[in-house]
């Protein structure tokens, strides 16, 4: 007899997701359904506004990866109007860019996504010394050494733990029976997650240098960035690299060392070595870091297979909304896209923690829709970047890759798992950081002789123009689609990674990558659904993101397409 | 610093005294609540952290004279942090982008991560909280009912209202974020509006509001604290809880509801580049010499002059920086309805005088009135030396020989930033 599971609200993601599961008698999922249970409307919002605001506006569509789309915005307006930013204005921003993969990826690893693979609770039976000496087995010299060290966090949490409220931590699902790490690397994770704490600001600071702030910087317009103050100071650029430098540490001797360490420990853990039953991923270029070299490829690939790398052709993408809460269910080019809602609800049902609210898997059950290329549901993210740039031949993917599967003992096999994902994107941030300190010395250089910030361009009223961006962020393929007449935005259009991967079903009742990911998992406890956490997180959901292009008026709002460039910035 | 108004005309240091009696008052009642977490003091625990007792106290005095307060409450305000954690604090999330909590996560020095994760006691926040699901929901129910009367009520994002509020659901139940909000407002102490979403709609409330977004404030029926700004800092997130535990009530707002100690002071009063603005030197295209030497923004958009924000002094991210700073104009993020009233935000607001006391939406707004004060000298100013702009309209960037790249300025752009709110 098969059972529901409800998991709502999945927390520690951005925006607000629900995912319903059904499971068999032995416990094993059999069918997953995805919903996204917000939405906003911002590109309507955007119609009739001065295009050098869209990046403000766009930018606010998500405040976790908060430069992605300010970027993006500023780079779709440009390419409209046929801008290139001096090159100086390119590697800020794409050190603007490596500076939000660094804290962005740290934050997801540890205060995000750590608590699926640590148990804090067990950190407190753990022996400080040989948690100190264990450390030394994952990283040459770790961060997380020294039993004086690990006492005083072990006692720190004691006190959540023991006596009190647990605040945050509370209700979890401590204790549960796929927890893998011992008592001994609990505490070294647990560690580093209150480290990771103090990481990230320093990591926010370094975006804030050349940026104003974050979350939400200021210093990108169109034709180039604005902060040429701090370009010229070498006290700034010396404040840049220090909190790069020191983030980049912390990167390389804790993140690269725990992934490891959980490679090690849950490499025979059964619902983190599947979550990936869709084996098509998707990804686009972006980040030049000198005038030659950019840090990411686009392409796509099939059924996992890395010896083929495709381009990609706009022509080939669709959405319907079949199983969405639109109207007009055929799968429509985005040219023809129509976006009229059918809210239809949720049912009655019982699940296995009692009645409740379940959604309609026959019918429409998300405010997401559901994108295909060539009819085929993809997978974005950092994994889709890592596989495909590996696939492309790029020497740095390669090297990072290969190395990290000859230190695990891990075969090509596992990249497509829950475990796969999370790895995959702790070996983007390594890159990041082996491309952060080119793009940085190249800038100091060309600061030298060139003090060119902002392009110069103006808008004539009189011409209608059309543009876009695409490439890769932190959570995959993005791109932004602007069309300008008389002065101001005609056309505004957001094509982002979540609303790939969080994809319901479609037509054909193919299911999207969340959804597919968590078929075929066998949960311990389906009243502490933990495997499902867990699959959901390595994905790194941003669900502000995958729903705020939906138009409540109907209107069809741009065009909507993938650049088969993919290959350039915008 | 900026002085309290009352401190003016009353006795000034009679003020003090009563309000320190009523800090001291208030820190005596909250002593003698029952705590909600046990274990070692906040002190005992930030040492164990590496923070000393003088480190502590400097954050301390730090803290009093950003809350517009005399260094000699810095004993008050340490004490009120180490109450902290006898606070349950119920953070939700309705229709936003989780940037103010992600300001939250960067909180300011020091260690005031620390402050937030041991001290405060965080009993629901989506974002951080390691519970999920069921378990999630069952954390909200028993804390609301446990708490009752005595929780904070923190509030971030919008409220759809369109479509019977069901634009957004939570909860295994699928309750939407309407009925979410008034329920936990209907036991909360305090209701603290963070960021612009929750304060004034936000951006998915500009024009044309597609999923009919409400403030929080029209849709709870209690007084709301505003901590505006898109987001806002940490420091006047963290400042404003601080001063509830200090003096257990609300602390003044201005007409917008916002807390006066963080926004009585206008952007354009404390700007570093403001001699550049009285002198009348101008950046006039992004990358021009005059953005080399840190000339005044107002041309390239800034909205300094009708922004009330406090970020030219506390600035971001530990002190890092701000957008003047970094060279962009500020683009008003925490006015109601920025988004209409301030854009384009790279056009001087050519016709536009700062609406504040006029907006009809409190009554006590000496704050404003400063303000406004000392908008109409600046106004003048304004206009003799942006005169340019106002005339030229347009701006796009041009190269600054090229005078035909110059396109005159379009109706259809002006008219974008017209508003029916907007008093004239
Ligand atoms: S106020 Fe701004 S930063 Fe905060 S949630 Fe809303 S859009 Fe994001
Ligand atoms: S207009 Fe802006 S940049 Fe100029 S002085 Fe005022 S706040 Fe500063």
């Amino acid at each position: 007899m098969s059972r529901r599971i409800v998991v709502d609200p999945i927390t520690r993601i951005e925006g607000h997701l629900r995912v319903d599961v059904v499971i068999d008698d032995n416990n094993t999922i059999t069918d997953a359904y995805a919903s996204g249970t917000l939405f906003r409307g911002i590109e309507t919002i955007l119609k009739g506004r001065d295009p050098r605001d869209a990046g403000f506006m766009t930018q606010r569509i998500c405040g976790v990866c908060t430069y992605s789309h300010y970027k993006a915005g500023i780079e779709a307006v440009e390419n409209a109007l046929g801008i290139i930013p001096p090159y100086n204005a390119q590697l800020v921003r794409s050190l603007m860019g490596i500076a939000l993969f660094m804290h962005d990826h740290v934050v997801h690893f540890y205060h995000l996504h750590g608590l699926d693979w640590c148990d804090i609770t067990q950190a407190l039976a753990a022996d400080p010394r040989k948690a100190s000496d264990l450390a030394f087995r994952y990283a040459d010299f770790p961060v997380a050494t020294g039993a004086d060290e690990l006492t005083a966090v072990q006692a720190r949490v004691k006190t959540f733990v023991d006596k009190g409220h647990l605040g945050p931590f509370a209700n979890a699902y401590w204790g549960h029976s796929t927890y893998r790490f011992t008592p001994e690397q609990n505490l070294i994770v647990l560690s580093h997650y209150l480290k990771a704490l103090e990481v990230q600001r320093l990591a926010a600071q370094m975006m804030a240098v050349f940026g104003a702030k974050q979350p939400h910087p200021q210093s990108l317009t169109v034709g180039g960035v604005t902060c040429i103050m701090d370009l010229e100071s070498p006290k700034r650029l010396g404040e840049f690299l220090t909190r790069f430098e020191q983030t980049a540490d912390f990167i390389k001797r804790a993140y690269y060392a725990d992934v490891k360490m959980a490679a090690e420990a849950y490499g025979s853990e059964d619902s983190v070595l599947q979550g990936c039953n869709i084996r098509n991923f998707m990804a686009s270029s972006q980040y030049p870091i000198s005038r030659t070299e950019s840090l990411f490829d686009s392409g796509y690939i099939l059924d996992g297979d890395l010896s083929r790398v495709y381009d990609i052709d706009d022509e080939h993408i669709t959405e319907e909304a079949t199983h969405a809460w639109y109207q007009n269910n055929e799968p429509l080019h985005p040219y023809e896209g129509k976006t009229q809602p059918n809210y239809t609800g949720f049912q009655d049902g019982d699940t296995v923690n009692g009645p409740a609210k379940i959604l309609d898997g026959q019918g429409k059950y998300s405010w997401v829709k559901a994108p295909r290329y060539n009819g085929k549901p993809m997978e974005v993210g950092p994994l889709a970047q890592m596989l495909v740039s590996y696939g492309r031949g790029n020497p740095r993917v390669q090297k990072l890759v290969n190395n990290f599967l000859s230190e695990t003992g891990l075969p090509v096999e596992a990249l497509f798992t829950t475990l796969g994902r999370t790895a995959g994107r702790m070996l983007q941030t390594m890159l990041m950081v082996e491309g952060g300190h080119e793009a940085f010395g190249n800038l100091v250089e060309n600061l030298k002789v060139d003090r060119e910030t902002c392009a110069a361009y103006s808008i004539d009223n009189n011409r209608e123009y059309r543009g876009s961006f695409s490439g890769d962020v932190p959570r995959g393929a993005l791109s932004h689609w602007v069309t300008i007449k008389n002065g101001v935005i005609d056309h505004y259009q957001c094509v982002v990674p979540s609303t790939w991967n969080a994809s319901p079903r479609d037509a054909q009742g193919q299911p999207g990558p969340y959804e597919a990911a968590l078929v075929g998992t066998t949960v311990a406890d389906p009243t502490q659904p933990l495997e499902i956490i867990r699959t959901i997180h390595s994905f790194d959901p941003c669900l502000a993101c995958a729903i705020h292009v939906m138009d409540v008026e109907g209107n069809c709002l741009a065009e909507y397409r993938v650049d088969p460039q993919t290959g350039q910035t915008s | 610093m900026v002085r309290s108004r009352d401190a003016q005309s009353d006795s000034k240091s009679q003020y003090y005294e009563n309000l320190k009696s009523q800090a001291q008052q208030r820190l005596e009642q909250l002593r003698a609540a029952s705590p909600v977490k046990e274990g070692p003091s906040l002190l005992q625990r930030l040492e164990g952290n590496g923070v000393s007792r003088r480190d502590f106290m400097k954050w301390a005095a730090a803290m009093a004279a950003a809350l517009s307060l005399p260094v000699t409450f810095r004993r008050e305000v340490a004490q009120a942090a180490e109450l902290l954690d006898r606070i349950p604090v119920i953070y939700l999330h309705l229709a936003e982008c989780t940037g103010c909590s992600e300001s939250l996560l960067r909180s300011d020095s020091p260690t005031l991560d620390t402050l937030i994760f041991d001290y405060i006691s965080l009993e629901y926040h989506e974002t951080l909280m390691a519970a999920s699901g069921w378990q999630s929901e069952e954390i909200l129910e028993t804390s609301m009912e446990q708490h009752k009367g005595n929780y904070i009520l923190m509030v971030e994002g919008a409220v759809p209202m369109a479509a019977g509020g069901t634009y957004l659901t939570i909860g295994p139940h699928a309750h939407t974020g309407e009925y979410i909000l008034r329920k936990a407002a209907d036991g909360a102490a305090a209701v603290i509006a963070v960021g612009a979403c929750a304060t004034y709609g936000g951006i998915q409330a500009a024009r044309p509001n597609p999923t009919n977004a409400r403030r929080i404030s029209r849709v709870v029926n209690k007084a709301v604290i505003n901590i505006a700004g898109c987001p806002p800092s940490e420091a006047n997130i963290i400042g404003t809880i601080l001063h509830y535990v200090l003096f257990g009530t609300l602390p003044a707002l201005d007409s917008f509801g916002r807390p006066r100690w963080a926004y009585n002071m206008r952007v354009h009063d404390m700007c570093e580049r403001r001699g550049r603005f009285d002198a009348g030197e101008f950046v006039q295209r992004f990358g021009d010499d005059g953005a080399r030497r840190g000339y005044c923004l107002y041309r390239v958009g800034c909205k300094g002059p009708f922004t009330f924000n406090n970020c030219a002094i506390e600035r971001f991210n530990q002190h890092t920086s701000w957008p003047i700073q970094a060279g962009h104009g500020c683009i008003g993020c925490s006015e109601p309805d920025f988004w209409d009233t301030m854009a384009p935000y790279e056009e001087p607001r050519k016709n536009h005088l700062y609406a504040g006391v006029f907006g009809g939406m409190g009554a006590d707004a000496t704050a404003d009135k400063i303000g406004i004060g000392l908008l109409t000298a600046t106004a003048v100013g304004i206009g003799a030396h942006a005169i340019y702009s106002i005339t030229q309209g347009n701006f796009r960037n041009p190269s600054l020989d090229d005078k035909k790249s110059v396109v005159p300025s379009q109706e259809s752009t002006d008219q974008s930033t017209e508003t029916e709110s907007q008093p004239k």
